[in-house]
């Protein structure tokens, strides 16, 4: 039901644990499921110099914010922010339609250290 | 490494006694034993001894109280529909229990929607019912109880023969889900005061598809399949001869074990307990440590969601399951967990585990060593983790 990629993310995340250092962090949960994600940031202006995270959820949701913490290292946020939940799960190579609604979680959680970032930058 | 299958109250393989008991029925003896010539009376005749044999491993006191089905949902909806649809003039009360396998508790929800009404009675943190709650919901209008025998989540006994006792004081139909009991514990529907018992071959290394109902003498029910006048003309649809004939000798082999069985599971289910609980910290034993089936493991990993240990664990060459297996294309956690009052959190990371007569020590220690890792890794990529934590 999953792909090798998605499964590979699951096994092996990528940029997984609390960033001591992070200039923000964002959070987001799903009311549906209970499952929830936060994303750390370091930034150098208005790029992502570095980026961790951690998630409670289903392989689906842990595979998707490792992906998206490697799609969007060294962009700047008006570029993360143009990135939604279906470039993630094209990026993973396809998800089965039930689990589609978990990579939203990761998408939420950089949306939401994303606006804080802007917010700041004000 | 072979896969290790511990998921046996999903699902079992044939035996090979029981398929070789089977196979002259789909060739040699394919009559249909509605026919009256020599092949239509041989399949009867198998018929007729395959429900002898049902009978006496139940303890049915006639053989013709034995009806054979397509599977154990059809058991359960044929037992709900048909008597609450033959007592109407009684009354329209159903009582059961909020931990109920779905093929009940969908069918009970169905009534409900077409004018029945339905106490579904809350269970303990155990995920028990007292014959006294089924006493207390007993109304005038009840027409039947409907009781779990043992849960097929987290392996729960019911106190089956309790209830028998106060249903038949009242006067009321009791019917019982024993779909995971079968094979794992003694029935005995005479001393327990059952009238209605529904049973399922393929979770007792018989065939998938085919299902019983006891029906006691003397119980009215509606029939669910309307047809041909099979099954004393009240179960429609020509006879699946091999597979009711391997139903009752996977039965009669898995009664004859019971003992040997039981004995060899509890110690292997209580050392796999033990082990997770001592090696791995924040989990959580669901389900009765006692009065629970002999092969059935739940134990929920917190922190961690069921379906990221399950993938693990099948990567690693592990077959569990979150929940019953039904429930694990779904989203919601279980149930029967909820009822017990686990909250949601701790219910979402529940595994089960249950073994088989192929089950060995060495597996489980595989297995246990395998959640060791699985749950030391995922707990590291866990929020909720790193907060009790900080």
């Amino acid at each position: 039901m999953y792909t090798e990629k998605l499964i590979k993310h699951f096994q092996e995340p990528h940029n997984v644990g609390v960033m001591e250092n992070a200039d923000i962090v964002g959070e987001a949960g799903s009311p549906t499921c209970g499952d929830t994600t936060t994303v750390y940031l370091k930034m150098d202006g208005d790029v992502i110099q570095d980026i961790s995270f951690q998630t409670y959820g289903c392989a689906a949701a842990i595979a998707s914010s490792s992906v998206l913490t490697d799609m969007v290292k060294g962009k700047t946020v008006e570029e993360a922010l143009k990135i939604t939940k279906n470039d993630i799960v094209e990026e993973l190579g396809g998800m089965p339609a039930e689990k589609v609604h978990c990579s939203l979680l990761a998408e939420d959680a950089l949306k939401t250290a994303l606006h804080k970032v802007l917010e700041q930058n004000k | 490494m072979d896969r290790i299958y511990l998921d046996y109250a999903a699902t079992t393989y044939v035996k090979d006694e029981v398929l070789e008991a089977m196979k002259p029925y789909y060739k040699k003896h394919f009559g249909n034993p509605s026919s009256m010539y020599e092949s239509g009376r041989y399949a009867k005749n198998a018929l007729d001894k395959a429900r002898e044999e049902v009978a006496g491993c139940i303890g049915a006191k006639y053989s013709n109280e034995i009806y054979f089905t397509a599977c154990g949902t059809e058991s359960d909806n044929w037992a709900l529909k048909g008597a609450m649809e033959a007592n109407r003039a009684k009354g329209r009360h159903l009582i059961t229990t909020a931990v109920e396998h779905h093929a009940i508790m969908d069918t009970a929800e169905y009534l409900k929607k077409n004018g029945y009404d339905v106490t579904f009675l809350p269970v303990d943190e155990y995920g028990m019912v007292t014959a006294q709650q089924v006493k207390d919901a007993i109304r005038d209008d009840t027409v039947l109880v409907s009781v779990v025998y043992a849960n097929n989540e987290v392996g729960t006994i019911n106190p089956i023969a309790e209830i028998g006792r106060v249903t038949r004081e009242a006067g009321v139909i009791f019917h019982t889900d024993a779909v995971q009991a079968a094979g794992h514990l003694p029935l005995n529907v005479q001393e327990d005061n059952v009238d209605l018992l529904s049973i399922s071959a393929h979770k007792f290394y018989g065939p998938k598809g085919i299902g019983m109902l006891y029906i006691r003498n003397g119980v009215k029910i509606e029939r669910l399949m309307h047809g041909g006048a099979q099954e004393r003309k009240r179960r429609a649809g020509t006879e699946n001869v091999p597979e009711i004939i391997g139903l009752a000798k996977a039965l009669t082999m898995a009664t004859e074990a019971l003992g040997e069985t039981n004995i060899r599971l509890t110690e292997l289910r209580d050392y796999m307990i033990r082990e997770i609980v001592e090696k791995i910290p924040y989990t959580k034993l669901n389900g009765h440590p006692e009065k629970r089936l002999c092969n059935n493991v739940n134990i929920s990993l917190e922190f961690i969601e069921a379906e990221a240990s399950l993938l693990s664990l099948d990567l690693a060459g592990i077959e569990c399951s979150s929940g019953s297996a039904c429930a694990s294309g779904s989203l919601e956690s279980s149930h029967v967990l909820l009822a017990m009052g686990i909250p949601p959190e701790i219910a979402k990371g529940a595994l089960r585990f249950t073994m088989g007569e192929t089950t060995t020590k060495e597996q489980i220690d595989y297995t246990v060593n395998e959640l060791v890792q699985l749950a030391e890794r995922l707990r590291k990529i866990s929020p909720l983790f790193q907060q009790m934590h900080a």
